[in-house]
C-alpha cells in the first residue's frame, strides 16, 4: 500500500516520466503484461508504478562463482511468506541452475539498484516474477554466448542445460562456473532477444510439491533458510551480534501524543549494567514513522536495560495528546454506531436505495464491530544501529528498507548515501514492520553513542501497547428483499479511522485505497446500491495489518449476506451465487475504485466468474448441504482482495457449554498463475489460523487513551488447540490469468466464515468481534 | 559469579542472580538461537531444556538454572532433536521461523518423554508455544512424523 493516494499519484507521475525514456525498445517477445507495462502509459500500474520500479539486469541479481555456486539476490523482505525461497527458485528455474548449488543473498536497502523493495500489499511475486525470469533468461543467454565464443560455434548450436552449457554436435560441455567469468564480460542481451522457458521446461515454477493437505508428496526443493531455522542459526533482527553493543529499551508515553513531564532516574541508574538514560523528544502528530518519544535506558545487556526502565519514575504530560487521552473503546464504539445511523460521504451509488428500501417486502439490517488489533509478530520490533565516521549503519527486520533509510537519514540529518540498511530476516511482519519507527528510534539513541552499536529491543508490552493498530470499525448494513427473497437494495455505511491520519491531519474518512479494499469493490449484482462513509476520528496510530481494511469489509459484507440468506429462507451458497449474478468482469473504475491494489483494471478487473468458482470449489470440497448433527454446522465466506479470490468453508461444532471445536476448514484460492504452490498453501493455512484469532480472541481496547492489553496473557492469539483439526487448501488451476497476491488474501474471509458456521451450528449471530465468551 | 553448563560447555558469567537465563544465553554468552518473544512464559520462543525438561528461559533466573542446559544449537547432535528437525524440513513447517526453535525444543522434550504421543497429547504439550504465522497444523504433523520415524528406527 502506498502511504496515501497522493503518494501513489506522485509515484505514478514520476514513473510515467521515466518510462518515456525506456519505451523505445521492442519487448514483444515477452509476456504480454510486461509488454503492455513497458510499451504504453499503462505502466502507471503494477511494478512499474512503484517507487524504484523494477529492475531486470542479470548483473544486479545473479552472480556465478568459478566453482559453479550461483548466488541470487533477493530484494524483498522475508517475513515468513517464503519469498527468499520462491523468488530465488523462479530465477534458478529460468537460469537452469541446480538447486543444490544455489544460495540467496539478501539485498540491503538500495532501491536505485534493486528496484522497489517495499514488501507489503502481497506484491513480491506478482511484481517480481517476470523481472526475475528475464534476469535469469538473460544470464542463461550470456552463458550460452560465452560457451559459443569459446568453442567458436554459432550460439544457436549450443544450449544451456542444468548448470552447464552443451554443444550436442561435438559433445562438448562447460559448467556454469567455468563460463561465468567470460559471460560476465559480455553485454547484457536486449529484452527482445530473450526467450523464456516454456512451461514444459520448468522444474520448479508452478509445480506442486511437499505437504499437500496432509499428504507428503514429492520432496520440495529445500527452503533457502530451512536448515538455519531448525538449527537456530537464522539471523533475525535481534540476532545481529556486533562487538561492544549497547542494549536499549524505551519507556514510551502510554497515550499517543503525550510527552515526558519529568523523569526521576535515580533508582534506574543504580541498576547494575545501566550506562545512561536519555530523553527522546516525542513526535508531533501526525507521527508517521517518527519515534513516539519517551525515555531510553541504555545498558550492557537487555535485562539490565529492562530493569532500569522498571525503576524509572516518569510523569507524563497528556496535554499535547489532546483528546487522545480521553479515548475509550466502549464509548468510541457507541459513537460510531450512532454515526452509522446517519448518512455519510457517498462513495458509490446506483438506483434509489431509500425508495427501494421503503417498498421492500422484507428489510434486513445489522451492525458489525471489529476492534483494534496489534500485528504482534513473534519477533517484537528490534534494531541495531551504529553511527560512525559520518555514516549510519542499521541492521533491522523491516518490510520497507527504503523508508527505513529515509527515516534514519531524516532523524540524523544525514545524506541518504551515508545511511546503510542491512535487511535481516523478519520474525513475522504482518504490516507492523512496514513502519520503521523502531529503527529510527534506535538511530536516535545511537546518536548518543557514536562509534558504538546500539541494539534497541521492544518488549512484548511495548509491541502491543504501541502498535500501529489495525483500525477499529463499525459497519452498518441494510438490505431490502422482495417477496421471493431477492435483494433489491443494499446500503452499507462503513466507519473506521484512516491510516491517512498517520501522515496528514486526520481526514476522518477512509482513503481511496482503504475503500478499495472490498468496500466499493463489493461485487454483488443488486439494482440499488448506496455505499457511504461517515466520519471516524483516529486517536491512536492506525496502521496496516495483514489485509488491512479488507478485514472489516469482508467481515461485515460476508456476515450480512448470510443474514440476508437466512431472512430469505434460502441456502447460503445458492443465495450468494445469485447475489453475485452472472459471470462478468466488473471494471474497478465503474464502481469508483481507482486503486485496484495498484494494478491495471483492464488486466485485473473484479472477475465474478473467478469468485463463483472458488465458492463452488470450497463448498463442494466441504460437502456443502450435507446433514449435520445438532450443534454442528458449516459456514461460508469469500472475498476478493490483492487481485486474488478466496472462499472458505468451516465445519464447526459448539457444545452445550459453548465450547467451540473447528473440525475442518476448506479453502479455495485463485491467484492466477502459481509460482510456488507449496508456499501458497502454507500462506493459506497460516491465514486461516490467524483469522481464527481475529474472530475469536484478539482485541486491543483503550481506556483514557491507554491500551488495556499488554502481553499474550491479555492480547490473545491462536494456540495449537485453537487451530482447525484439518485444513484443506484447494488451489484453482488458472495459469493463464493475471498473477494475484498470496500473503494477505487468505485472511479476510476467515472471521465471517467462522461466525457464519457458528450461526449454522447454534443459531447465535455474532456481530461483534472477538467472539470471546459470547457462546457461553 | 554464575556457572552455567550450556550444551556441555561451562560458562562463568558475571551477572546478577535474577537475570533470566534467556538474556544470559543471548546477550552474555552470545548464542542467538533462543528467542525473546514475551518475557512472561506465554509464548515459548525461549524454550530450552534444563536437565532434559523444557523450560521457559525468559522466566527462569540464572540462579535456578542448575544442571545441563541444552539449546536449539545442540539439537542437530541429539538423536531425537535431529529427527524432529528433519520432520520440520520434510513438511516445510516454518514460515518466518522465529518461534520454531522453541517449538522444536518443546517437541523434542515431549518425544523424549513420550516417544509415541497421541494427537491430543501433542496438542496439549504444544499449547504453550505460540506461532503467529499459524503453522500449527504442520507442527502437529511434523511431530507425528518424527514420532513415527523414531518408532521405526
Amino acid at each position: 500500500m502506498s502511504r496515501s493516494d497522493d503518494t501513489l499519484l506522485l509515484a505514478n507521475v514520476s514513473r510515467r516520466g521515466l518510462l518515456k525514456g525506456l519505451a523505445g525498445g521492442s519487448a514483444l517477445l515477452l509476456a504480454a503484461r510486461w509488454d503492455l507495462a513497458l510499451a504504453n502509459e499503462k505502466a502507471q500500474f503494477g511494478a512499474g508504478a512503484m517507487p524504484g520500479g523494477w529492475v531486470d539486469s542479470p548483473n544486479v541479481f545473479i552472480h556465478i562463482d568459478p566453482d559453479g555456486l550461483v548466488t541470487i539476490v533477493n530484494n524483498r523482505a522475508e517475513m515468513g511468506q517464503g519469498i527468499r525461497t520462491s523468488l530465488v527458485m523462479v530465477a534458478a528455474d529460468e537460469l537452469g541452475a541446480n538447486w543444490d548449488q544455489v544460495r540467496a543473498e539478501q539485498a540491503n536497502a538500495d532501491q536505485d539498484k534493486y528496484g522497489n523493495q517495499n514488501t507489503d500489499g502481497s506484491r513480491s511475486m506478482r511484481h517480481w516474477y517476470e523481472p526475475m525470469r528475464r534476469a535469469a533468461a538473460a544470464a542463461r543467454l550470456m552463458l550460452e554466448q560465452a560457451a559459443a565464443n569459446q568453442w567458436g560455434v554459432p550460439v544457436h548450436e549450443v544450449r544451456a542445460e542444468i548448470h552447464k552449457v552443451v554443444h550436442s554436435a561435438s559433445g562438448r560441455e562447460l559448467g556454469f562456473g567455468e563460463l561465468a567469468k567470460a559471460a560476465r564480460e559480455l553485454d547484457v542481451p536486449g529484452r527482445d532477444a530473450l526467450v523464456l522457458k516454456s512451461d514444459s521446461e520448468l522444474r520448479f515454477i508452478g509445480k506442486e510439491s511437499g505437504l499437500i493437505n496432509g499428504e507428503l508428496t514429492s520432496a520440495h526443493p529445500k527452503a533457502i533458510d530451512g536448515e538455519d531455522i531448525v538449527t537456530g542459526k537464522a539471523i533475525f533482527g535481534a540476532d545481529v551480534d556486533l562487538e561492544d553493543t549497547l542494549y536499549a529499551v524505551v519507556a514510551r508515553p502510554p497515550v499517543y501524543g503525550a510527552k515526558v513531564k519529568s523523569v526521576d532516574d535515580t533508582e534506574a541508574l543504580k541498576v547494575a549494567g545501566v550506562k545512561k538514560i536519555i530523553r527522546i523528544e516525542g513526535a508531533s502528530q501526525p507521527a508517521a514513522f517518527s519515534p513516539l518519544g519517551g525515555v531510553a535506558v541504555v545498558a550492557t545487556n537487555t535485562w539490565a536495560a529492562m530493569e532500569g526502565r522498571r525503576a524509572l519514575k516518569i510523569e507524563w504530560d497528556n496535554a499535547p495528546a489532546g483528546d487522545n487521552a480521553d479515548y475509550t473503546s466502549e464509548a468510541y464504539r457507541k459513537s460510531l454506531e450512532k454515526a452509522a445511523q446517519y448518512p455519510g460521504k457517498v462513495i458509490r451509488q446506483s438506483g434509489d436505495v431509500e425508495a427501494a428500501l421503503k417498498v421492500a417486502d422484507k428489510r434486513v439490517s445489522a451492525t458489525y464491530y471489529m476492534p483494534h488489533m496489534a500485528q504482534a509478530p513473534m519477533e517484537p520490533p528490534v534494531a541495531v544501529v551504529r553511527i560512525k565516521d559520518g555514516k549510519a549503519e542499521a541492521w533491522a527486520p523491516v518490510q520497507n528498507p527504503r523508508a527505513t533509510r529515509e527515516g534514519i537519514a531524516g532523524m540524523l540529518e544525514m545524506d541518504l548515501e551515508n545511511v546503510i540498511v542491512h535487511q535481516t530476516l523478519l520474525g513475522g511482519g504482518f504490516g507492523r514492520k512496514s513502519k520503521p519507527d523502531f529503527v529510527i528510534e534506535a538511530a536516535r539513541v545511537a546518536k548518543a553513542f557514536e562509534g558504538q552499536p546500539v541494539k534497541l529491543q521492544w518488549s512484548r508490552e511495548d509491541d502491543i501497547q504501541h502498535a500501529y493498530f489495525h483500525a477499529v470499525s463499525v459497519d452498518h448494513l441494510e438490505a431490502g428483499l422482495d417477496e421471493a427473497g431477492k435483494a433489491t437494495s443494499w446500503r452499507h455505511r462503513t466507519l473506521s479511522p484512516s491510516i491517512a491520519s498517520l501522515f496528514a491531519p486526520d481526514p476522518r474518512h477512509k482513503a481511496g485505497f482503504e475503500l478499495g479494499m472490498g468496500f466499493n469493490t463489493m461485487p454483488f449484482s443488486i439494482p440499488s446500491i448506496r455505499l457511504e462513509n461517515p466520519p471516524a476520528p483516529a486517536h491512536v496510530r492506525i496502521g496496516w495489518f495483514r489485509s488491512v481494511y479488507n478485514l472489516p469489509h469482508a467481515w461485515a459484507i460476508q456476515s450480512f449476506a448470510h443474514e440476508m440468506a437466512v431472512a430469505a429462507g434460502k441456502d447460503h451458497r445458492d443465495y450468494v451465487l445469485d447475489l453475485l449474478g452472472p459471470d462478468r468482469e466488473v471494471h474497478n473504475l465503474t464502481v469508483g475504485d481507482g486503486w485496484n491494489y495498484g494494478e491495471d483494471p483492464d488486466m485485473h478487473p473484479i472477475d465474478v466468474g473467478r469468485m463463483r468458482r472458488v465458492i463452488e470449489r470450497a463448498t463442494e470440497e466441504a460437502g456443502w448441504g450435507r446433514k449435520t448433527v445438532k450443534g454442528r454446522g458449516l459456514g461460508l465466506a469469500f472475498h476478493h482482495s490483492f487481485v486474488s479470490y478466496t472462499a472458505i468453508v468451516f465445519d464447526v461444532e459448539v457444545d452445550d457449554k459453548g465450547e467451540l471445536t473447528i473440525h475442518r476448514a476448506d479453502i479455495a484460492f485463485d491467484c492466477g498463475p502459481q509460482a510456488n504452490p507449496e508456499r501458497i498453501r502454507s500462506q493459506m493455512e497460516g491465514s486461516c489460523v490467524m483469522g481464527i484469532g481475529i474472530a475469536l480472541q484478539s482485541e486491543v481496547s483503550f481506556k483514557d487513551g491507554v491500551a488495556q492489553q499488554s502481553n499474550f496473557d491479555s492480547y490473545l492469539i491462536p494456540r495449537m488447540p485453537d487451530a482447525p483439526k484439518v485444513v484443506r487448501v484447494h488451489l484453482i488451476d488458472n495459469p493463464d490469468g493475471a498473477m494475484g497476491g498470496v500473503g494477505e488474501p487468505g485472511l479476510p474471509p476467515v472471521a465471517p466464515a467462522l461466525c457464519n458456521a457458528i450461526y449454522a451450528a447454534t443459531g447465535k449471530r455474532i456481530r461483534r468481534l472477538p467472539v470471546g465468551n459470547q457462546l457461553s | 559469579m554464575i556457572n552455567l553448563t550450556i550444551n556441555g560447555q561451562q560458562h562463568e558469567l558475571d551477572v546478577p542472580d535474577s537475570m533470566p537465563l534467556l538474556w544470559a544465553i543471548r546477550d552474555v554468552v552470545g548464542m542467538k538461537g533462543t528467542k525473546f518473544g514475551c518475557g512472561i512464559s506465554q509464548c515459548g520462543a525461549c524454550t530450552v531444556h534444563l536437565n532434559g525438561v523444557a523450560i521457559r528461559s525468559c522466566s527462569t533466573p540464572v540462579s535456578a538454572a542448575k544442571g545441563e542446559i541444552t539449546t536449539i544449537e545442540a539439537m542437530a547432535d541429539d538423536p531425537v532433536g535431529q529427527k524432529v528437525q528433519q520432520a520440520w524440513l520434510d513438511l516445510g513447517v516454518a514460515q518466518c521461523g522465529y518461534c520454531q526453535g522453541g517449538q522444536i525444543m518443546n517437541a523434542t522434550a515431549l518425544l523424549k518423554k513420550t516417544p509415541a504421543p497421541e494427537t491430543q497429547e501433542i496438542v496439549d504439550a504444544m499449547a504453550g508455544n505460540l506461532c503467529r504465522c499459524g503453522t500449527y497444523n504442520r507442527i502437529l504433523a511434523a511431530i507425528e512424523r518424527a514420532a513415527d520415524t523414531e518408532a521405526s528406527s
